[in-house]
């Protein structure tokens, strides 16, 4: 390939790197303190720093765009096998767990190997999962790997991915590095720790995107909170050893129930086929009896609730937020959160789509009066932007709560699209936030005023992400919103109140206006009256490259969300399709007191593919090779 | 099967649409990017000094991209006239945005002849204004960023206009709401100037919230079924129909389309239905073109569904997917192909995960639902007939909507009496629901009763601003949105009569505000809002194309007012230097002999503006063509047309007492301060001349565009009447018929009044004006309610947002105690449960181990004693223990 066709065929990515070059204009100085010629031929450095960073992550993101829309234009053979190895979710997953082991291993006092290190496993991993979107997405489980764990109990290492949890583990390798890769700025002490945190919950997420066998899932949910545990306890603020407990208990209250309900599933699973399974394909098949169907999806949901957050149990997460670090806040909004949210959908909406349907208009009020409109009035009135934000996000994941009960394919793909915009908005505010809290040490809305005077970068990205939160078209907030609202209005599972849920849901965007704007306009706008915010920088070399990508993937998803709902409209449509039909047949079919299996025909054979298979004679030792063969395609 | 037919649109491909927006969107970017180093380079330095504007590179650049963008609409349009009537729609597909189901969002931009009049106002005036703006903000720090916004916002407003659907028109809408809350917050550093934006976003917000709702309500009611048991089944899914293309009538009047209705309304109504030339040549035209045709040929076209493939003569699903699959007749967006006359089969492939009501045959001929194939079935082509593939079922883009509206099978429009009959809430018609939703979106945008409060705070702005957007066009994009639904809301009365009522009610309303204010701007800006009510009562009472009109009118002789003032407000900087007297009236006066331009052009806006003391300039042919089709209208339910005549007319009138007031405050009388003798001098060229052209254009515009021959006894359209027929058709709309004569009296009662107020304006605030002229208005009736802007401001104050910040406060309150509270109840009663069960394994439980122990302990402490290691107590041990035996052993036997 000689130059000029490359040139040809990369001009995107060598435009965008070009102007993004050219971006930063002034050099990063101190303004207002009078420096001399000298500090700007100092500050001179970081500038082309800055200038290489920020072309290297535009011609990346062009990249990365360019051949997003290549792909979505390439024929997609219906059947054909892919070249899928089988063995890349376990380097997802297993990379940052064995990162984290080696840190141990680590001298402590060399900071830039523990610091390159972390960066460089958690870099790899994202782009190892970038090998998942050059794969076409088509309905079924993709990368699927399936081994005995505890054959005892029936227990699987299970894990594949599809169109849903794609995204979700990309948005995962996406943030971790750059939320990490933004607290070493601000985090000084006990980097040890905090290289070995950030790769444990790296690590355990993933898994908890990727798992399909219930007990593995609870292992990774449960193994997560460990990490966040510890760097709320330990790099926290003031309040930080309530905050972490409070989170700790709370979430694991809900967990228990959850663990409750799975053994229940399993036993009632074993009495109708004899065998031991803890694994969702084979578990989707069970219909309980109505009242346990009821028991068990509250057991599930309320963990999920609790974790999303929904109201009446969110009000660990304003604690949490206030408390957590930085780099622990982005992390715990930007991909904790989604967890809540993906398991509602996955598991208590696939596992009992029986009580999740015939609940939904119930609970899609809750999200509409207890998230959106209470989260936002509740959120107006904080003054801690932290907790503003914490509150903001109770509201934003109403919306992405309503596409889920709304059960329409446009509210359902707005609601999984809602995730990724709000893991990107959300933990940009955070970011954000911290880059203030590191300057000022305060982030009472009261303490600032006309900061847009000496901090105008920041000022500039504040007010873009801002209106990226409050779903202004063209950044990808609205995109998402737009696709649950339409699709609340034609949802039929919301029945009468479809019109009256759409009317409140929109007005959710008013009050977002509302209090995000207040806040844009205390804290940058008017006078500059506190002498102490006089000679504040602006963002470091550091920090733009950190919200560099985040900036630019909200106007990616908002002029082209084409090129995400591409990879995720077969999975979504099919959970659909699959959640209609099996909640039909739950609502009208179950018993009153007794569990049935759903025939194998309810589900589609891409569904069901790598569920364990029984022979008649044998106990279910032999499924695991049958189900690999399955898997490994 | 049944057969479709109607005058669907017509489309043209255009490719040059996109760059319309993009070029403004460039010119932001880079002064975005390289504003800041452009301006600080002084490049071109000496030509900015002469020319008396800011940096040259900066402006350079703005001007530029909006001047390239002006090009590119007169090429488009130059197009567009080009094109036969019924034809003029050119279209240009970008991109596909998002496509679940049969949600289909494309970025595509479409321009016919209402749009092309938005696009080149936006970019004509939006020009000018640049190019006055590069002078008036000459001194300002953050030149660059003023027109990296000021770029922005023509990008918006572009999409706003140009969109093919909702959503790209919604980028738009809400694209403005934020470039307007930029703007307006320009002087960030003024908290009262931020706030003014974030009011200014937050009540447009409220009116965004509308608009969706609206949108949403459309798109469900497009799509549903309805069950006889009055139940709704939610069947959202679009199929394909072929529909017959006819030609649109030409010349035909939008006042005679009982016929499309089906219902006996053609009688008595068609106003102005007369035929010019033009309207009688061109179906010669078309039979000549169809002859040409006949017998060989006719065309298959397709415009929606970017990326649907189109199959001929497929008669299986099967069919596509086998080892030879058939090349495709066409793929979507723009398929315009000639077809041999006769039967033919067409399949479309939509393909993307669309999800289509498809029903097709398997090769054993049992039915087969298939919904990623849809079979349009056969269609006989005959010689010169024109198909359109079009969908039916929810869509967002305009073009869809209003071809399925007009679509007839054999029962006729059903669509359109599908949407009539079914109900929202209360019992009324989703249309009506819809069109109501969509009017808040407008009276959000465009500044009506109970939204307009913005408007007036918006003026914190730099005046180029508030003439560019908040006068000249943004604030307009309600009445152009329902000017481009107008086959909607002409479908309903009820929706029509309160826009109407509504912007007869505004006009008043903010007539009357504008009375007593002392803020040049403020009169200006109660003025658009007045005058934005005009519009809607024209759209309202169903003269689309004479809101439409107004709207271009407006748009020339209110941005030259608000020009004008900026320039006395530019002059007066150098006498006043704070920022409420500069823009106050009674610090001017006598301002003709220093500015003589300004003054001028001022006037001459004035007289565009209120018809008095010389009718006949621009402002006059719209506003009474709008008076006189309200009076005339048979379109809105409930209010009577003679009501909305009524209160345009008194506001009409009020409108020339104030404007005359204004202009006579500020240019003529004497100085009211004795330094603007000497210190106010005539602004620079590049802002006199951009006067002198609008000022031109209010002079001419109205007899240009809004003169017939009907006046003078022919039977001729205003061309501007002509030229929006081809969007407006198919609004139903009916006005009652009179005489010339009738016509020529109302015309004369207007003028009559408006000089009368002129005359009234004159009498007090004159060149000979008492000097005590500011004490004797006070004395008026009502003054105090006028002056206090009827205390609205106050009242929205004390109850919703009042309301607002005490609900706030109680949730979060709540949150606080109630919610969190309980949580962190159970952790008190967890610690209380866990110090109780700690106290009973201590106590208790722990406390009976410790206790045998301890006692075990304790008794062998005792029992140590016991053990002294003299014989005799062992053996006196011994004895007893042997007595005691002894004795139990007597006792026991």
């Amino acid at each position: 390939m000689n130059i000029f066709s490359m040139l040809f065929r990369y001009w995107p990515a060598i435009a965008a790197a070009a102007i993004a070059a050219m971006v930063p204009s002034a050099p990063l100085k101190l303004r207002a303190v009078g420096k001399d010629e000298a500090d700007d031929a100092a500050a001179s450095a970081p500038t082309t720093k800055l200038r290489v960073g920020l072309a290297i992550i535009a011609g990346l993101t062009a990249l990365a765009v360019q051949a997003l829309v290549t792909g979505a234009d390439a024929p997609v053979p219906d059947g054909a096998a892919h070249d899928e190895w089988r063995h890349l979710l376990n380097v997802l997953i297993g990379l940052p767990l064995v990162g984290a082991v080696a840190v141990l291993f680590m001298p402590r006092q060399m900071l830039s190997l523990l610091r390159g290190f972390t960066l460089a496993v958690l870099g790899v991993g994202f782009i190892a999962s970038l090998w998942l979107l050059a794969t076409p997405m088509t309905a079924g489980w993709h990368f699927q790997y399936i081994r005995h764990w505890i054959p005892a109990l029936g227990v699987r290492y299970h894990v594949a991915v599809d169109g849903i949890s794609l995204w979700l583990v990309v948005l995962t390798t996406f943030i971790t590095p750059i939320a990490a890769y933004a607290s070493f700025s601000s985090i000084k002490t006990r980097i040890k720790e905090l290289c070995f945190a950030f790769l444990l919950l790296q690590g355990a997420m993933i898994g908890a995107f990727l798992a399909l066998d219930l007990f593995l899932f609870y292992a990774f949910w449960e193994l997560m909170l460990v990490p966040m545990y510890l760097m709320i306890g330990i790099w926290g603020g003031a309040d930080k050893i309530k905050a972490a407990v409070k989170f700790f208990l709370y979430t694991m209250a809900g967990s228990v129930l959850m663990l409750g309900a799975m053994i229940y599933l399993v036993w009632a699973n074993q009495k109708l086929t004899g065998h031991l399974s803890w694994d969702y394909l084979a578990l989707s098949r069970v219909a309980l009896a109505r009242p346990m169907q009821m028991v068990c999806f509250w057991a599930f949901s309320i963990a999920f609730f609790i974790k999303v957050p929904m109201w009446p149990v969110h009000t660990w997460l304003p604690d949490a937020h206030v408390q957590a670090p930085t780099g622990g806040s982005v992390i715990l909004a930007a991909v904790m959160l989604k967890l809540g949210t993906y398991a509602y959908m996955r598991f208590s909406m696939g596992l009992f789509p029986g009580p999740a349907s015939s609940l939904s208009a119930n609970l899609a009020g809750v999200a509409i009066l207890g998230g959106i409109l209470y989260g936002a009035l509740v959120a107006w009135k904080q003054r801690d932007i932290k907790r503003l934000v914490a509150y903001s996000s109770v509201a934003h994941l109403g919306y992405v709560m309503l596409g889920l009960f709304g059960a329409t394919p446009s509210g359902m793909q707005g609601a999984v699209l809602q995730m990724v915009n709000h893991g990107i908005s959300t933990g940009a505010l955070f970011m954000l936030v911290g880059v203030i809290y590191d300057r000022r040490h305060t982030r009472e809305v009261g303490d600032f005023g006309g900061i847009a005077k000496v901090m105008p970068v920041y000022a500039t990205i504040f007010v873009i992400v801002t209106f990226s939160s409050i779903g202004v078209p063209g950044t990808n907030g609205f995109v998402g919103e737009f696709m649950i609202i339409s699709g609340t209005f034609v949802s039929e599972r919301l029945a009468n109140f479809s019109g009256i849920h759409t009317v409140g849901a929109a007005a959710g965007v008013i009050l977002a206006a509302v209090y995000m704007l207040g806040v844009v306009e205390k804290v940058f706008f008017g006078p500059l009256s506190n002498p102490k915010n006089k000679h504040l920088p602006d963002l470091t070399v550091r920090e733009s490259l950190a919200l560099a990508p985040l900036v630019l993937m909200i106007f990616v998803i908002g002029f082209a969300p084409n090129l995400f709902l591409d990879r995720m409209k077969a999975s979504v449509d099919a959970f659909h399709t699959q959640f209609r039909t099996v909640s039909g047949q739950t609502v009208q079919f179950s018993l009153e007191n007794a569990a049935q299996l759903l025939p194998e025909e309810t589900f589609s054979p891409a569904f069901l593919k790598g569920a364990p298979v029984y022979t008649s004679d044998s106990t279910g030792d032999d499924s695991g090779a049958k189900a690999d063969a399955g898997g490994a395609k | 099967m049944s057969e479709y037919s109607g005058q669907v649109t017509h489309v043209e491909l255009s490719t040059t649409l996109w760059l319309i927006p993009l070029l403004p969107f460039l010119g932001a970017a880079i002064n975005a990017i390289f504003g800041r180093k452009l301006q600080n380079s002084g490049f071109g330095k000496d030509l900015s000094k002469r020319l008396h504007i800011g940096s040259f590179g900066v402006s350079a650049v703005a001007i530029g991209a909006m001047l390239l963008s002006l090009a590119l609409v007169v090429a488009n349009v130059v197009k567009l006239v080009g094109l036969e009537g019924g034809h003029r729609f050119l279209f240009n597909h970008a991109w596909q945005m998002v496509r679940i189901g049969s949600l289909d969002v494309n970025f595509a931009f479409a321009m016919d002849p209402l749009s092309a009049v938005m696009c080149l106002i936006i970019t004509g005036v939006g020009s000018l204004i640049h190019i006055y703006a590069a002078s008036y903000m000459e001194t300002e720090p953050s030149f660059w960023r003023f027109f990296t916004y000021l770029n922005l916002f023509v990008f918006s407003m572009l999409l706003l206009v140009l969109g093919d659907n909702f959503i790209v028109m919604f980028f738009g809408w809400e694209g403005v709401g934020l470039c307007s809350y930029l703007l307006i917050g320009f002087w960030y550093k003024d908290y009262k100037k931020a706030t003014a934006g974030m009011k200014a976003f937050v009540t447009n917000r409220v009116g965004d919230w509308g608009f969706i709702c609206g949108l949403g309500l459309l798109f469900w009611g497009m799509g549903g079924k309805w069950l006889p048991n009055g139940s709704y089944l939610s069947d959202n899914n679009m199929r394909f129909v072929a529909v017959a293309a006819q030609e649109l009538p030409h010349g035909e009047h939008g006042g005679g389309h009982g016929e499309h209705a089906g219902s006996g309304e053609h009688a008595g109504s068609g106003a102005q239905a007369g035929h010019d030339e033009h309207g009688k040549a061109d179906p010669k035209k078309a039979e000549e073109k169809a002859k040409a045709l006949a017998g060989s040929k006719g065309t298959l076209t397709m415009t929606s569904h970017p990326g649907a493939k189109v199959y001929l003569g497929v008669n299986f699903a099967s069919d596509l997917s086998g080892a030879n699959p058939p090349q495709p007749f066409g793929v979507a967006p723009f398929i315009r192909k000639e077809l041999p006359a006769g039967a033919h089969s067409v399949t479309i492939v939509p393909g993307n995960g669309a999800v289509v009501s498809g029903e097709g045959s398997s090769r054993d001929g049992a039915l087969v639902i298939n919904n990623e194939v849809a079979t349009v079935g056969h269609i006989s082509v005959k010689g010169g007939e024109n198909f359109l593939v079009a969908p039916i079922g929810p869509t967002v883009t305009f073009r869809e909507l209003h071809d399925q509206l007009v679509m007839e099978d054999s029962t006729g429009p059903f669509l359109k009496s599908a949407l009539l009959h079914k109900k929202g809430w209360f019992g009324l018609a989703v249309v009506t629901l819809a069109c109501l939703f969509f009017f808040v979106g407008a009276t959000g945008k465009s500044a009506q009763i109970p939204l307009y409060v913005w408007l007036p705070d918006a003026m914190a702005g730099p005046t180029p601003v508030s003439a560019l957007i908040h006068a000249a066009t943004m604030v307009t994009a309600g009445v152009y949105m329902i000017a481009r639904l107008s086959f909607l809301f002409s479908l309903s009365p009820t929706a029509s009569a309160v826009v109407a009522f509504t912007g007869a009610a505004t006009a008043l309303f903010a007539a009357t505000i504008g009375f007593f204010q002392y803020d040049i701007k403020k009169v200006l800006a109660y003025s658009t809002v007045s005058q934005l009510g005009f519009m809607f009562i024209g759209v309202g009472v169903g003269a689309y194309w004479a809101g439409v009109f107004h709207l271009m009118t407006h748009a020339f002789f209110k941005a030259c007012l608000f020009l004008g003032s900026g320039s006395v407000i530019h002059g007066m900087h150098a006498v006043e230097h704070d920022e409420v007297a500069v823009q106050d009236m009674r610090n001017m006066g006598g301002l003709k002999k220093k500015m003589p331009l300004t003054a001028r052009t001022y006037f001459i806006a004035c007289l565009a503006i209120t018809a008095a003391p010389i009718p006949f300039f621009a402002g006059f042919w719209s506003k009474d063509e709008i008076l006189w089709k309200a009076f005339n209208t048979e379109n809105i339910a409930f209010i009577s047309g003679k009501l909305i005549y009524a209160m345009g007319l008194v506001a009409a009138l009020c409108t020339s007492f104030y404007m005359w007031r204004s202009y006579y405050l500020t240019f003529e009388g004497p100085h009211a301060k004795k330094e603007i003798e000497t210190k106010v001098h005539e602004s620079p060229a590049a802002i006199t001349y951009v006067l002198a052209t609008l000022a031109f254009l209010s002079t001419v515009a109205g007899v240009l565009f809004g003169f017939s021959s009907h006046f003078i006894g022919g039977h001729g359209e205003p061309i501007l009447e002509q030229w929006l027929h081809p969007v407006l058709a198919h609004a139903r709309v009916a006005f009652h018929e009179r005489s010339l004569g009738f016509e020529y009296a109302l015309m004369a009662t207007s003028v009559g009044g408006a000089i009368g107020s002129w005359y009234l304006a004159r009498s007090r605030y004159g060149a000979s004006r008492p000097a005590d002229w500011a004490q004797r208005e006070q004395k008026l009736p009502g003054f105090t309610l006028l002056q206090n802007k009827y205390y609205v401001d106050e009242i929205y104050q004390a109850t919703v947002i009042r309301a607002f910040m005490w609900l706030r406060i109680v949730f979060a309150e709540m949150d606080r105690w109630i919610v969190d509270g309980i949580v962190n109840a159970f952790s008190v009663g967890a610690r209380g449960a866990s110090w109780v069960t700690g106290a009973i394994d201590k106590y208790l439980v722990d406390g009976a181990v410790n206790f045998v122990a301890e006692g075990t302990l304790k008794a062998g402490g005792a029992l140590r004693n016991i053990q002294t290691g003299r014989i005799q107590n062992y053996v006196y041990g011994l004895l007893g223990g042997v007595a005691f035996f002894g004795i139990l052993q007597y006792f026991l036997k």
